[in-house]
């Protein structure tokens, strides 16, 4: 999908068709046997992975434990930052171990938020495997990490950026392409 | 929470009086999630401050401030090093100054100070590139044990403001407790000083205009949300201002008669090292209403934001 700068590839009524395929796609690439959670990167992947845990819970019958994860303190730019990085709390109120955890973001890009919340999340236990669902996929990775699903994903040049608005943080939901 | 464009002004932690409420607010709030890192069952240790060199620097004797930074700063990741003014070449006559200057030639990024000199973290800090986080300084300041005790009644009661909160004991020579007068007053509790005339200076009032001086301990007891109890300083003088240990015991003890006329949710706390039988009886210290171990436990996590908001670029730059 390629999209002009400025323009609104989903509204706020396909997010929720996008959630459900994204469901119904994660459930066909687990074995029945696996013990899923879902672990949002904060901020906006917590909010879409507790509605992908709806969704799931949905089809499936199964309940889905939810934890948030924040990755500031993994950041390989930490001390690049500009401005005092606030960290929110992490949450996994269960445990890791040879389960099957899908970690949860708004958008791949270049990799790194994934690779830090990857070093968090080893912190906590060593789960069976760990899979990587986003919203929208975007090229330009720095790093060699791919998700296993992804809502959308758009083609967009370098200085552009793929922002997804979830209406829990943002008040409504949709996926923009911005200059920056 | 604070927003994310919120920027921590200050280079160092020199004291609570310069921090304005968002500051200790941000501090608060960061706290709070580095008690999610040392709570994990597994591996309590974030790469935040990962090829950061922290200088532990204690110039008076210190078991648990110094501990509870070394916990923090290896929680965080950062290179150590401990220096003790005992084995250092003070003994041989090296002035501040020059241990300074000695130091700044490894580069740390951080130091951890505790001096009987108040003003001696200023004077460091002037001649030095980093950050100085002020471990208690003469009878001056002890900023992060007022920002453990505020984070200590914040997780209990879920605020600060309008807290009734007596400080009981030995006001004049205790740098807890100008640091907590900063503190709570900022955040808007209702503090009340509580102890015998000479040991609670008038002129503190001056200063804190807020606050209430009171010499009757059990008048000021049902009122109170907290109790603070502070330790007896003998060793800094308080003897040269009381008539005796068992005076000041039956005036200001902390004891079981006297948690009867408190509400019964009251929280107590003592910065430690407590003076059992002295200011405390061990049956109200090791009680139900209790939450000084919690201080002990809440001193890392509010240590680690210290460290971890002071070792990020800053915005203005305000000392």
């Amino acid at each position: 999908m390629s999209v002009p700068q400025g323009s609104c590839p989903v509204d706020p009524s396909q997010m929720e068709a996008l959630l459900l395929d994204m469901a119904t796609g994660l459930l066909a690439l687990v074995k029945p046997e696996e013990e899923l959670v879902l672990l949002g990167i904060r901020s906006r992947g917590l909010p879409l992975a507790e509605r992908l845990a709806e969704k799931l819970r949905a089809l499936s019958g199964a309940p889905i434990p939810v934890g948030s994860l924040d990755i500031t303190l993994y950041r390989d730019d930490l001390t690049e930052m500009v401005g005092s990085p606030i960290v929110r709390p992490t949450e996994i109120p269960f445990t890791l171990k040879e389960r099957t955890v899908v970690l949860v973001d708004d958008v791949l890009y270049t990799g790194r938020t994934v690779r830090s919340a990857m070093d968090a999340l080893l912190d906590h236990g060593r789960p069976r495997r760990v899979m990587l669902v986003v919203m929208a996929e975007r090229s330009g990775r720095e790093l060699p990490i791919q998700a296993d699903l992804a809502g959308i994903r758009v083609e967009v040049p370098p200085g552009h950026r793929v922002a997804v608005s979830v209406r829990e943080i943002d008040g409504t939901d949709g996926i923009t392409v911005e200059a920056c | 929470m604070t927003s994310e464009r919120y920027v921590f002004p200050h280079k160092h932690l020199l004291g609570i009086e310069p921090l304005s409420p968002r500051d200790i607010t941000a501090l608060l709030d960061q706290a709070q999630a580095f008690e999610e890192v040392c709570e994990r069952p597994n591996i309590k240790i974030v790469p935040a401050l990962r090829k950061k060199l922290v200088v532990n620097l204690f110039f008076e004797n210190s078991t648990r401030t110094r501990n509870s930074f070394e916990i923090a700063e290896k929680r965080l990741s950062a290179e150590i090093i401990n220096f003790d003014a005992d084995t250092s070449s003070l003994n041989k006559g090296e002035t501040l100054i020059d241990t300074a200057m000695n130091l700044q030639a490894m580069h740390p990024d951080l130091i951890v100070m505790r001096h009987s000199a108040p003003g001696a973290h200023t004077l460091l800090a002037r001649h030095m590139k980093a950050s100085i986080i002020n471990a208690g300084d003469g009878s001056h300041e002890h900023p992060t044990q007022a920002l453990l005790d505020a984070y200590t009644l914040r997780k209990h009661f879920g605020r600060l403001e309008g807290l009734r909160v007596a400080i009981v004991g030995d006001i004049r020579n205790s740098r807890v407790v100008r640091s907590n007068l900063w503190l709570l007053n900022r955040m808007g509790a209702k503090v009340t000083l509580v102890g015998p005339p000479t040991l609670v200076p008038q002129e503190m009032k001056q200063t804190w205009p807020g606050i209430e001086i009171c010499h009757d301990f059990d008048a000021v007891i049902p009122e109170q949300d907290a109790i603070m109890m502070l330790r007896a300083q003998f060793e800094r003088g308080t003897g040269a201002y009381i008539p005796g240990q068992g005076e000041y015991s039956r005036f200001y003890q902390l004891n079981p008669a006297r948690m009867k006329r408190a509400r019964k949710d009251v929280v107590v706390l003592h910065p430690g090292p407590i003076n059992r039988g002295l200011e405390i009886t061990s049956d109200v210290a090791d009680g139900p209403n209790n939450l000084i171990l919690d201080q002990v436990t809440n001193g890392v996590p509010v240590r680690m934001a210290v460290l971890f908001l002071l070792s990020h670029p800053h915005g203005e730059q305000v000392p």
